[in-house]
């Protein structure tokens, strides 16, 4: 089935080849190849491939159906938490049973839980286990919390909001509460996960301790790639055919796909879902490669620039989103890491580090007002012209 | 002919304002049914109750052969009892091609999942065909529906509701803004449908109404001002008083 | 009240006796214990420096204390002051000065103990100096550290009082003293009793300094004590918390730690044993408990004490509390009235947490009217809104620059600020919001892209520290009802600013020609358009009057919380929530949303006050269910016109 979709959507296609070609390209630019790419930028690359993840999920949500969330970052956020969980229960078992080794008397499974809980809850002044790290000794269960926790909250989240028919601003405001919500409720030391500080010493992979980052990194780096693949693959299903058609046909006019019979609010929930699902994978494999996640990530302006990468990429078209993401988020690390030279006007010198935002909020409002198609758009142009 | 919709003692307020009134209707199957009245006289509103947009204050809606109730239902689950409806404005989604418009509305499960693998079948594409045909659009099947005229957009509404396959089609002034020739071909793509289904129409224009020639309902400040044959309605004193008086 | 205090004056026997003496000759009769005083001895010679009535004792007493007293050759006492070898003598009856030489002379330098008694003692001769400031001073002191021996002359110093407010004061001093110390319980019980009405921190303070108790064990529970409660290990007191009053005392000895365990056992291992437990199985708290127990038998170790010790210990005694008073009449009369004051403070709390809810109210409401009327008449969120909230507060923080009066600043700042944000929204609309109508979350990114922009332009040009906007001095300070409810000048400022917007609003709304047009263009923009009313020109000037109310809200903001670049950025969420759950496009549904809002913050944050952060994230979970339940906010628009 998928063999003919596949053949029925060329652009799928092309992007698949082309996302195999960069993945080659990075290859055997890095360490494992003739090594002139730095470890940091092959992480650089693999995290800009989960945000163009959860940037496709956006687009399809916003893009496709018209919601526009402003609440996907927190899932993205709670993915990586739920991974981090485990990332850090598991490395600091580790060192506290490294350190007991050294002791005479063999420690008692309690001791050892206690001394794990000094170490991972110390900076908030507790030892205590909170329940919601329950399962943090289990790969396998905080895996499935990262796609169930999202996927739940989404599910109730979305069945109380298009249930009373919030639409349009509303739902983005409502969105949006949702996560301030919860970056106010991480944000507490007692919220059980580290308060502010959050989690960290993410990118130490418990088991793989004698492993050289330049592996790590280029392990994440395909496992982001092959997400990004696979989650492209099941929008652009998803999007196409007749599923894609009702979608659209919400987007546009919701209250006339009602009268055709369709129950709307099942559907944007189906969208809303999966896509909180998505975007939750693409944070598990972000964070891990980033080292830390707190909750200042999850702040709602995080789900705003997610928008504005894909209003920049181009809504309605998935490679529209991924060009956005990517382009956006390696030009905003160019200039605010100091990459971009300074320009000296003589009386004044800018320093991109300070007037980058300024540029990108005025351009933003350019692509809005000139380009409402955005890059994506640009690409159609090109691509059709010669016809 | 039996009784397919029974509207009883309905009425609504909007903000004190009575839009409709005691409002009492049925309507047989099949037939073809004309509303008329003049402005604000509760014409959208009497569709918005019938299809679950507006819930009303006080009345019955019975449906069908089992007598159910429509009201406390969604408009999706009415649209799906075999309601249809096309609005005053033609709202197709342009975005899409005639093609998927019309495979959109076809009578098939609307679950999201049942959507979601819907696979394409030849009785289906038969039945776009067919559709196509009647409503003369045979030959924009692949044109996005943005593209089409005022009139051919008309008729692609009427026939997405075709493609429901209600048992009651409700259509809201679907001449407004078509050609005379246009006009004529709605009649008898109405005229036909009304053969085997139910068929509301509301209208301000006479000459159509005329020549859809059938029994007419006149509506005026929410409630029913008189009802029969349009020769009939317009010797009725109080109609022209509030009605054909004024225009 | 008053005349229980004089009939308690009388009782105390005192009175100011008038003899006809000299200082010196009193002093010389207690010339020895003037010359070296003892902290506990000393009091006699008070005592009758005191009573003698002699006007020149509280001069004397203080030159005593500051070291500032010689004793001559003779035994005669003067104050002097050192200069090289020679003295300056003041004789310490007529005044009279003299100089001697400073050998013969010893200085008098009584012990830091001493002089405090003396302090004390001079207390009652301070009460009644001519001078106001001295007076106000010796009653400070004495409510700083209250004392059983204060309370006669603070009674005997109330009738002389001239100035009134010191009058009031020192009864109420003297209230708080007798209910503390007074001899006789009835006038104790009269005077707590009395304090039943006072909410003042002092008074509380008195009633819990009478109830305060200490903790007692005993095999049985006395019978003649007062006893405040009996606590049942395990329900008033931990069982823990127990034992470890019976360790403190010697009657236990203290369980047995893990880590005690722990080292007694790396300590005694014999060939990688422990006992007969090899170490590898020590791993287990049973069998640790098992190897210790052999080490306890061999004597190598102190005796295992379990819980199950502590709990056939704990059950011996009986725990309980004990009030330091032993008067049960006195202390159940300061209960009574502590329980009545504490009533009375509930009510005065649920009245100052009503005045914070209020301003915090006004707080939003100031901040989220411009964005009810913006998004209300065009249908557009200005994610921008919160910059321009931020824009008038820096113009207040420009003008105070160079105005250097702050009324004067302040006064210039209202109106320009509004100008500035007023110019900021026309631009904003004419050159971006105009070109984005009938696609209203487009507008939401683009103003969202303004913001990004404006909030990094105002972090270059200002820096990222915060700036102050100083209010004028006659904001400053609060408005004190009673030691509970009070409230600050600069939150009643900007309730009365807020009423005024409020007002000013309705006004422009209702009764003028451009409040006219701006609510028909709400209604029905295609009817308003067809009647001559153009859109455009009401949409500008809409837009323009909303970001304008912003930046005057921004210097109101700006007054009592500081000038950042990010400030708007807190206040924007708060707005649309605001402006969500009152319900669009209507002054009266902002304003019951910012009342809700406001209250409902304040209520969560009084139920958990030890953290903001809950009380917001809870608050804002409310407000996402409540828009389940109203869509359409507290004031509804129903009908045809709020359908679409």
């Amino acid at each position: 089935m998928t063999n003919s979709f596949l053949m029925r959507n060329p652009s799928t296609l092309w992007f698949l080849l082309g996302l195999s070609l960069f993945t080659i390209v990075v290859t055997a630019l890095s360490d494992a190849g003739v090594g002139v790419m730095s470890t940091s930028f092959v992480k650089t690359l693999g995290k800009t491939l989960c945000l163009c993840l959860i940037a496709v999920a956006m687009d399809v949500v916003w893009g496709y159906c018209g919601i526009l969330s402003l609440g996907h970052f927190a899932f993205f956020g709670i993915g990586g938490y739920a991974v981090g969980m485990w990332l850090m229960y598991a490395r600091t078992e580790g060192i506290v049973l490294d350190s007991f080794a050294s002791q005479t008397i063999p420690p008692t499974p309690q001791e050892v839980t206690d001394a794990i809980g000094n170490q991972i809850f110390g900076v908030v002044g507790s030892s205590e286990f909170p329940a919601i790290w329950a399962f943090s000794d289990s790969l396998i269960l905080q895996l499935l919390l990262v796609v169930l926790v999202p996927g739940l909250l989404a599910l109730l989240f979305g069945w109380l909001a298009f249930r009373s028919r919030v639409t349009g601003v509303y739902l983005s405001i409502l969105t949006q509460a949702m996560t301030l919500a919860l970056a106010l409720y991480l944000f507490q030391n007692d919220s059980g996960l580290r308060g502010n500080n959050g989690l960290s010493g993410l990118q130490n992979i418990p088991g793989f301790e004698d492993t050289p980052q330049s592996t790590i990194s280029l392990a994440f780096f395909y496992a982001s790639a092959l997400a990004v693949a696979l989650g492209y693959v099941l929008f652009a299903w998803i999007t196409s055919g007749k599923m894609g058609s009702v979608i659209k046909a919400i987007r546009d006019n919701e209250s006339r796909v009602r009268f055709l019979g369709y129950h709307v609010e099942s559907y944007k929930l189906f969208v809303f879902t999966i896509t909180a699902v998505v975007a939750a994978i693409a944070g598990a494999l972000y964070y891990p490669q980033a080292g830390i996640i707190n909750p200042a990530e999850i702040a709602p302006i995080a789900s705003i620039y997610l928008a504005v990468w894909v209003a920049i990429g181009g809504r309605g078209r998935l490679y529209g989103a991924v060009i956005g993401a990517a382009f956006v988020s390696l030009l905003s690390s160019w200039f605010t890491g100091g990459g971009a030279p300074a320009i000296p006007l003589g009386f004044y010198t800018v320093q991109w580090t300070d007037w980058w935002l300024v540029l990108l909020g005025l351009s933003f409002v350019a692509v809005t007002l000139y380009a409402p198609k955005g890059i994506g758009g640009l690409f159609d142009y090109l691509v059709r012209k010669p016809s | 002919m039996t009784t397919l919709l029974e509207v009883d003692g309905v009425s609504v307020s909007f903000d004190g304002f009575r839009a409709i009134n005691n409002l009492s209707i049925q309507i047989g199957e099949p037939e073809l049914r004309a509303v008329i009245g003049p402005n604000g006289a509760g014409k959208t509103t009497f569709m918005d109750i019938i299809t679950g947009k507006t819930k009303p204050d006080e009345g019955r809606i019975t449906w069908g052969d089992r007598n159910i109730s429509l009201l406390g239902m969604s408009e999706s689950e009415i649209a799906m009892e075999g309601i249809g409806r096309k609005f005053q404005k033609p709202t197709v989604f342009e975005d899409q091609t005639v093609r998927e418009n019309l495979a959109m509305a076809l009578r098939n499960p609307r679950g999201p999942f049942a959507v979601l693998f819907y696979k394409k079948t030849r009785e289906g594409a038969a039945r776009i065909e067919e559709i196509a045909d009647e409503i003369g659009l045979s030959d924009s099947l692949t044109r996005k529906s943005g593209e089409l005229s005022h009139g051919q957009k008309q008729w692609l509404e009427i026939g997405m509701l075709l493609a429901q396959d209600p048992r009651l089609l409700l259509v809201d002034e679907p001449a407004a803004g078509m050609t005379t020739a246009e006009r004529e071909l709605t009649t008898d793509l109405l005229k036909r449908a009304a053969e085997t289904r139910a068929v509301v129409v509301v209208e301000h224009d006479m000459e159509f109404v005329r020549r859809l020639d059938c029994k007419v309902t006149v509506l005026h400040e929410g409630s029913v001002l008189a009802e029969g044959s349009l020769d009939h309605v317009t010797a009725d004193q109080t109609v022209i008083d509030v009605y054909l008086g004024r225009s | 009240m008053t005349r229980v205090l004089i009939m308690l004056a009388m009782l105390l026997g005192f009175s100011p006796a008038a003899q006809a003496q000299d200082l010196q000759n009193l002093l010389q009769t207690h010339a020895e214990e003037v010359a070296s005083p003892g902290r506990r001895t000393v009091g006699v010679v008070l005592d009758d420096l005191a009573a003698s009535g002699i006007p020149q004792v509280a001069t004397f007493l203080e030159q005593w204390q500051e070291k500032s007293v010689w004793q001559g050759p003779e035994g005669l006492f003067f104050i002097a002051a050192e200069e090289g070898d020679t003295l300056n003598l003041t004789d310490i009856d007529s005044g009279v000065q003299s100089t001697a030489p400073a050998a013969g002379f010893t200085q008098l330098k009584p012990n830091g103990g001493v002089r405090r008694v003396i302090g004390t003692a001079l207390v009652q001769f301070q009460l009644m100096d001519p001078d106001l400031t001295r007076r106000t001073t010796a009653v400070a002191s004495i409510a700083r550290r209250p004392e059983a021996s204060q309370l006669a002359p603070l009674l005997a110093s109330i009738d002389g009082e001239s100035d009134a407010a010191l009058k009031a004061r020192k009864i109420q001093l003297a209230n708080f003293l007798s209910a503390s110390f007074a001899d006789d319980p009835t006038d104790r019980i009269a005077a707590i009793t009395s304090l039943s009405t006072d909410v003042s921190v002092e008074a509380r303070a008195v009633l819990n300094q009478i109830l305060t108790t200490s903790t007692g064990i005993a095999t049985q529970l006395p019978s003649d004590a007062n006893i405040a409660q009996v606590l049942t290990p395990g329900a008033e007191i931990s069982l823990d918390a127990a034992y470890a009053l019976l360790v403190e005392d010697d009657l236990a000895a203290p369980i047995t730690t893990a880590e005690e365990i722990k080292s007694a056992l790396a300590a005694n291992i014999v060939d990688g044993r422990v006992g007969d437990v090899p170490v590898v199985q020590l791993n287990t708290t049973d069998n640790r408990a098992y190897a210790y127990a052999q080490l306890a038998e061999a004597g190598t170790a102190p005796a295992l004490v379990t819980t199950a010790d502590r709990d056939a210990a704990l059950a011996d005694y009986v725990f309980f509390e004990i009030y330091d008073e032993d008067d049960a009449t006195i202390t159940t009369a300061a209960k009574t009235a502590l329980a009545s004051v504490e009533t009375r403070v509930a009510v005065g709390q649920t009245a100052d947490l009503t005045l914070d809810a209020l301003s915090l109210a006004s707080i939003y409401f100031l901040a989220a009217i411009g964005l009810a009327i913006t998004f209300g008449v065009m249908g557009v969120i200005n994610m921008a809104h919160g910059e321009f909230i931020m824009m008038g507060a820096y113009t207040g923080y420009v003008v105070q620059l160079f105005v250097p009066s702050y009324t004067a600043s302040i006064i210039i700042a209202l109106p320009l600020a509004f100008a500035v944000t007023f110019g900021a929204g026309v631009a904003m609309e004419r050159l971006v919001i105009r070109h984005l109508y009938h696609r209203p979350l487009e507008t939401l990114l683009a103003t969202f892209g303004i913001s990004i922009a404006l909030q990094q332009l105002a972090k270059n040009i200002f820096g990222t520290q915060a700036r102050p906007l100083t209010s004028p001095a006659w904001l400053d300070g609060a408005l004190v009802f009673n030691d509970v409810v009070q409230i600050s000048y600069i939150r009643i400022a900007i309730f009365v600013l807020a009423v005024i917007f409020l007002f000013l609003i309705l006004f422009v709304l209702k009764r003028t020609r451009l409040g006219l047009e701006v609510r028909a263009v709400t209604q029905n923009p295609g009817m308003a358009a067809s009647m001559g009313i153009n859109p455009d020109r009401i949409n500008m000037l809409t837009f323009g009057l909303g970001s304008g109310i912003a930046g005057i809200a921004g210097v109101a903001i700006g007054l009592y919380a500081k000038v950042t670049s990010e400030m708007g950025a807190d206040y924007i969420v708060q707005s649309f929530m605001t402006v969500v759950v009152g319900g669009v496009g209507n002054v009266w549904g902002t304003l019951a949303g910012a009342s809700l809002i406001g209250f409902l913050q304040k209520g969560i944050e009084w139920l958990n006050p030890s953290n903001t952060l809950a009380a917001q994230t809870y608050m804002i979970l409310f407000i996402i269910l409540f828009i389940q339940f109203r869509p359409k906010g507290i004031v509804a628009l129903k009908g045809r016109a709020a359908a679409d």
